[in-house]
């Protein structure tokens, strides 16, 4: 493989594996905050419970976040050392802004809240927690409006070949930005109301039923079903926002070929870029147009007038059905178990398994949605301005691909062991670790563990 | 000439990126370096080291992130020269990170049965971090070119940080615990400060000799008479230091924080050795800073932030070192 797949796959690689953390912790953050709160206003002892197991996993999840995310300021420069010289008086003060005002806030106040619990007053604890949250969103602000900026570049000017920026707030507030971050704030949201959902929901179908599992279970059950429709609404907006900015995007998407009205929604085909048609359609009559144009007549761009200058079909095809289709069990399975919860005031067998089954549905979601829109950019790393092969570094494949294969060979030993490690929390319940207690734990776990 | 922004903005970066460099290596520094003696420890005095550094690792390591963004924003070509030079200690150094990063979480939540497991990579994510970091600087010093004379000199410089850095680590423990283990971290932190000084003495001896341009900067006159007191402070440091952590701790545990405090004037006057050496080039003897920053205007609205900011940081990183003043207690505060 030439160096440049190589360099793409890589940083696709850790990209992939990054956003994964922060898609949990952006949430959840606001979510311990919403614990801390109700706690220190009803004094039960439930939302405690919650705080200090959901800490746990926060804080596991923000140190894998942590590392991944100083790997990808570095392969910056690695990967595509022409994208900061060409466009880095416009990246460059976004990236800087969110390690001066995100990284150091978070971090600080991080070890604030996960250690001095007994060192500082109460309401600094709970303010330390409120930073975290905040700094988190505030470290996802920076980043969307950087790739926003990336997918729909404004408030630019070109001098001498090197971008410049003319009107900051039009590089910040780029069109594709409030609808990429409301999106992705509202992924995080899910991500974190499922994981919370499915954790607990195995700890309720093993007889762990304390007032810590339930308030979690009922709270993120109720997240994720208010959630879930306001996200459905924000993607539809996102996709007429990406029909009007990057219509080639959408047109890869729908894998429609030909520009013109009554346009079907495709349900499933096999996109053939080879001879521009797709294979076993099934569609629904203008479909498509009616979702896009909200008119039957409606005209949706086809691939066929961006040829040569288009995103490859197929990922972008599959990777938008992914989504949409995890977010549909998403509003299935979170109204059902709002309702259940509501009714019968406690969960059930199978509604136990399918929020078990959905917990990382966040993550299946997010990385497709992920993939629709970064393969959807293609050939341009900055639409119109630079493409992606001419940001690329002399850095020799071989050596790129010892790197990845060591990347990789990582990230899925990581992977594995935090899965399994929330499992294993999830199995030992809320208890307060410690040196003391771990023997006892051991012993009374022993027979199944490892 | 000063006042042209584009003169004086790439210095003020340069400058603020250098800050940023030294704050990073003293203080991950002692975290990496309280990595790397996991080696000597025993397995029940892992907890109480991993204490000492628990609340402060992570706002330590940002301070690598802010350092390569600033090289990232204000001097991006030499940032894509750098780093493609060094692309593989680069990724030995990330994997490094991102071992002992996860370690330090998984230690303590994963089943007691892959403690010793997560333990051992937390040493040797440590570890390699900061061999890559000493590695690296070597090639930096001698040009990033990779010929064998280059690469033996870059793996003595890395043994010699990771040695330093072990040094800090066990004056920080010296500081932050008591009894046995800091009887022992002044120990561990004496075997580090030799090696530490051999590496030291390696790299000033090395430089001029391999840079005609750093030898004329140190050995011209009147230079050599306004630099000698770098050198003999230097080796005052080391003299001084080594004598007082051959008495740590001192009797009511007074002066606990003088062997960190050496340290880092230790790594402090290398720095202030190495900055005069290079500037104003920012990849060596090829492209000075000037040649490389980004264009005035976005660099004065980073300025803006940061002048507004960094005193902000400053004032919550303290806080937190105040919150967490003393002795380290057990590891699960919360």
């Amino acid at each position: 493989m030439d160096a440049l797949v190589l360099a793409r796959i890589q940083f696709a690689a850790n990209i992939s594996f990054h956003i994964l953390f922060p898609a949990i912790t952006i949430a959840l953050g606001w979510v311990l905050l919403y614990f801390k709160l109700r706690y220190a206003g009803s004094r039960d002892a439930a939302w405690m419970d919650a705080y200090r197991f959901w800490t746990k996993v926060f804080a596991l999840s923000f140190a894998i976040g942590v590392v991944s995310g100083i790997t990808m300021s570095f392969q910056f420069g690695t990967n595509w050392p022409g994208f900061m010289t060409k466009a880095g008086n416009v990246a460059g003060p976004l990236l800087a802004y969110e390690v001066l005002t995100a990284f150091f806030l978070e971090a600080v106040f991080l070890g604030i809240m996960l250690f001095g619990f007994k060192r500082v007053p109460g309401w600094v604890h709970t303010l330390a927690t409120f930073l975290v949250a905040a700094g988190t969103t505030l470290s996802a602000f920076w980043i969307v409006a950087l790739n926003s900026w990336m997918q729909t570049p404004s408030g630019y000017e070109m001098r001498d070949g090197v971008l410049h920026a003319a009107d900051w707030w039009a590089v910040v507030f780029n069109p594709s930005m409030p609808y990429r971050l409301a999106h992705m704030l509202l992924a995080s949201g899910l991500t974190a109301a499922f994981l919370i959902a499915g954790l607990s929901a195995y700890r309720w179908l093993r007889g762990d039923r304390e007032g810590g599992v339930m308030v979690a279970l009922k709270s993120s059950v109720r997240i994720a079903a208010v959630l879930i429709p306001i996200q459905i609404f924000a993607g539809d907006q996102h996709g007429l926002n990406t029909l009007k900015h990057q219509p080639q995007k959408i047109a890869a998407m729908e894998a429609n070929w030909e520009t013109g009205p009554d346009v079907p929604l495709v349900l499933f085909a096999w996109p053939d870029e080879e001879n521009r048609t797709n294979h076993f359609e099934i569609a629904i009559p203008s479909g498509a147009s009616l979702i896009l144009t909200h008119d039957p007549n409606g005209v949706v761009p086809g691939l066929n007038d961006f040829e040569g200058n288009h995103p490859p079909v197929a990922p972008l095809f599959w990777g938008f059905r992914v989504m949409v289709g995890i977010g549909v069990l998403m509003l299935a399975v979170s109204w059902w178990g709002a309702w259940t919860l509501w009714r019968r005031g406690d969960a059930g067998l199978w509604l136990g398994r399918a929020l078990v089954a959905m917990t990382f549905s966040g993550w299946g979601a997010t990385l497709a949605g992920w993939y629709v829109t970064e393969i959807g950019r293609q050939p341009w790393l900055v639409t119109g301005v630079l493409t992606t092969a001419e940001a690329a570094s002399a850095t020799p494949a071989p050596m790129i691909g010892l790197t990845l294969a060591m990347y990789l060979i990582v990230y899925a030993g990581l992977l594995g062991a935090y899965v399994s490690v929330l499992f294993y929390l999830a199995r030992k319940g809320a208890q307060p670790t410690g040196a003391p207690q771990e023997g006892a734990i051991q012993t009374a776990l022993g027979a199944q563990a490892t | 000439m000063f006042d042209d922004p584009a003169v004086w903005l790439p210095f003020v970066f340069a400058a603020l990126m250098g800050l940023a460099i030294l704050i990073y290596v003293v203080l991950d520094g002692y975290d990496l370096g309280v990595g790397i003696l996991f080696a000597l420890a025993e397995e029940d005095e892992k907890d109480r080291m991993i204490a000492a550094i628990g609340p402060f690792w992570d706002a330590n390591e940002t301070w690598l992130v802010l350092a390569v963004g600033l090289l990232l924003v204000a001097f991006p070509a030499a940032h894509g020269i750098i780093l493609g030079a060094l692309y593989l200690p680069v990724a030995l150094l990330l994997l490094g990170l991102i071992l002992r990063g996860v370690a330090f979480e998984f230690r303590a939540k994963a089943h007691v049965g892959w403690k010793r497991l997560w333990n051992r990579l937390f040493f040797a994510g440590s570890l390699l971090s900061a061999l890559a970091q000493g590695f690296m600087l070597g090639m930096y010093t001698l040009g990033l070119a990779w010929s064998a004379g280059n690469v033996a000199f870059a793996a003595l410089t890395a043994v010699c940080v990771a040695a330093g850095y072990a040094m800090l680590g066990g004056a920080w423990l010296v500081f932050k615990t008591e009894g046995a283990l800091q009887v022992k971290a002044a120990r561990w932190a004496r075997l580090g400060l030799i090696a530490c000084a051999i590496g030291f003495a390696a790299i000033s001896a090395a430089s001029p000799l391999a840079s005609p341009r750093i030898f004329a900067k140190w050995f011209g006159w009147p230079e050599i008479a306004l630099l000698a007191p770098l050198p003999l402070a230097a080796g005052a440091a080391f003299l001084g230091l080594f004598v007082l952590l051959g008495r740590m701790p001192l009797k009511g545990d007074t002066w606990s924080w003088l062997p960190f405090l050496g340290g880092a004037a230790i790594f402090l006057l290398a720095f202030a050795g190495l900055a005069y050496s290079f500037y104003p080039f920012i990849v060596p003897d090829r492209l000075t800073i000037y040649e490389t920053a980004s264009a005035p205007e976005s660099l004065t609205v980073i300025l803006a932030g940061a002048l507004v900011v960094v005193p902000v940081i400053a004032g919550y990183s303290a806080l937190s070192y105040w919150i967490f003043r003393g002795k380290a207690g057990d590891l699960y505060d919360h």
